[in-house]
């Protein structure tokens, strides 16, 4: 019984073995098939990678921006609202403590009353607020952090740090400049996305049309090979494996190709960066982002090359 | 092992290739179909190896009846069936030891029994020698040859010849028939659609004639069937 056991277990290795052998040499012979038609190959290999090249050159450029922007020092403020009826002692208190700080510059104090009568300035509603028995508006700091405190990051930690102290009931950060900047970005990152997605498309429809084309080559193969018994699946896989291939190779040289652009734009960037006293260091995709493109490639490949095959390899039979 | 009932089997443009067609076929047989050009031998094959749709009837082989036989389930009835062609249906791209293995690489076997089996078939007909060759540099019985060679390598328990000796001279003819009829001695289920009347009826087998598309004649081997060991 036990000799039994192990027989089927060794059998159903044995089966997976087999089958892995039978995949690695489809995957390397169908590696072969495009190396032994180079001008075809390098063609559809060239239209994927600029396809792939264009997004990821355009993500790694919004990429750099945000960098960049992200090391801008701005006008950065902010804007502490202190609980509702703090009397103008206390506010004065919490300002002078504030103002004490190292990361902070200066502190200003708008109270509740100069509130109220700005707002009534400015928003119209002057008579009907004068019928306000208490004013809701509370005392104001508006906070402008230190030289070194600007930049976004040290200027949220600064901003937790002030959300802390008791008299403080909102603390907000204002760096109008960043947010327009971030919203602009925004824009052009969906832009890119539906780019990519267009794109996208296209490599669909490249990897399709070749592996369509390849199919149509080898008919009479296929249908000597459906003839003496082959499963759909047996004859599927040296087309699946085709389009992953390209889908790779599109990869690779999309990864070329940003990297010579990025080299070309190396040289002016850094010029440009000495003029504004800024350090700078131009991003590439990295490991993660060249991970991500390969793979990308790749499944778009065998996607590409599944829809060809689902469409054009039922209809060779052999007669 | 082969059983056809009613079969008919009628193509798009409204030709008839068989009309009502029974018969059946033992295991371990070696059966002759003859008739004109045209007369359904072809069409009689391709329906056993699921190549055409019957419109109509019911065809069972080995137990199994094929007739509305599932796609997926086609590779695994070929499998069983061992195909010979007049026109070799060769990969031209290919060796002849690739072209041989073939069906062996489908199923699966592993790479040494391929290997193995493949070379016991091509020393069965004689081509180990040319085992590396391509099948355009061979001549038109060498091309058969390995036809036949990969037809066998697996085993199947049926052989189908269409027009094996079609283009031939005699001798190479005879020669292809004798091959066929050693592996009937075996033990395989060989049918051989062939309008060589003069060749086939030397072999003394079971000859079914087809005139339009329908079983005119059945005439038995003249030496009573005896069981054969498999």
């Amino acid at each position: 019984m036990a000799r039994g056991a192990i027989f089927a277990r060794s059998a159903l290795g044995a089966k997976l073995y087999i089958y892995g052998q039978a995949h690695l040499r489809t995957l390397l012979a169908s590696l072969g098939r495009i190396w032994r038609a180079p001008v075809s190959s390098i063609m559809t290999t060239a239209v994927i990678g600029i396809a792939l090249a264009l997004p990821c050159g355009l993500y790694v450029l919004l990429a750099n921006l945000q960098t960049i922007a992200g090391g801008w020092d701005n006008t950065a403020s902010i804007s502490l609202f202190l609980k509702v009826d703090t009397p103008l002692a206390a506010a004065r208190d919490v300002a002078a403590e504030i103002g004490q700080r190292g990361d902070v510059e200066s502190v200003r104090l708008i109270s509740a009353a100069q509130a109220m009568a700005e707002f009534k300035e400015s928003s119209g509603f002057g008579g009907a607020l004068d019928k306000l028995e208490r004013n809701p508006l509370p005392s104001v700091l508006v906070v402008t952090p230190a030289a070194g405190t600007r930049r976004p990051l040290e200027a949220n930690s600064l901003l937790a740090a002030l959300n802390t102290l008791p008299a403080v009931d909102l603390a907000q950060l204002d760096m109008e400049w960043l947010q327009r900047l971030q919203a602009i970005m925004n824009i052009a990152r969906r832009g890119v996305t539906a780019i990519a997605i267009l794109l996208g498309l296209a490599v669909l429809l490249i990897v399709g049309n070749t592996i369509r084309l390849d199919i149509q080559n080898r008919r009479e193969e296929i249908e000597v090979t459906k003839l003496v018994g082959a499963t759909d699946g047996f004859v599927r896989r040296p087309f699946l494996y085709g389009g992953v291939w390209y889908g790779l190779l599109g990869g690779a040289l999309a990864w070329l190709l940003v990297g010579g652009a990025l080299l070309l734009i190396d040289g002016p960037a850094a010029h440009l960066a000495l003029l504004y006293g800024a350090d700078h260091q131009l991003l590439g995709p990295g490991f993660r982002g060249t991970l991500l493109l390969l793979g990308t490639g790749a499944a778009l490949g065998l996607l590409g090359s599944w829809l060809a095959v689902g469409r054009h390899l039922s209809l060779v039979e052999p007669h | 092992m082969i059983s056809f009932q009613d079969v008919s089997k009628r193509y798009p443009t409204g030709f008839e290739a068989l009309n009502r067609l029974t018969f059946r076929i033992e295991r371990g047989e070696m059966v002759f179909i003859t008739g004109h050009s045209g007369a359904g031998k072809s069409t009689l094959l391709k329906l056993i190896a699921a190549i055409e749709r019957p419109s109509r009837g019911q065809i069972v082989i080995d137990n199994r009846n094929v007739t509305n036989l599932s796609r997926r389930r086609i590779p695994l009835l070929r499998r069983k069936v061992g195909l010979v062609f007049q026109n070799y249906q060769l990969l031209h791209d290919r060796t002849v030891f690739d072209n041989v293995s073939l069906p062996l690489v489908i199923a699966g076997v592993p790479q040494l029994e391929v290997r193995k089996r493949t070379r016991a078939a091509l020393h069965k007909l004689g081509l180990l020698k040319r085992e590396n060759a391509l099948p355009i540099t061979l001549s038109g019985g060498e091309q058969q040859r390995v036809s036949i060679a990969r037809a066998v390598v697996n085993r199947p328990p049926i052989l189908l010849a269409d027009e094996p000796t079609g283009n031939l001279d005699p001798a190479l003819s005879e020669e292809i028939m004798q091959l066929l009829e050693q592996f009937n001695q075996v033990g395989v289920t060989v049918l051989v659609a062939s309008h060589a009347i003069d060749l086939i009826s030397r072999f003394n087998k079971r000859i079914i004639t087809l005139q339009n598309g329908q079983l005119v004649r059945t005439e038995a081997a003249a030496e009573p069937r005896t069981a054969r060991a498999i």
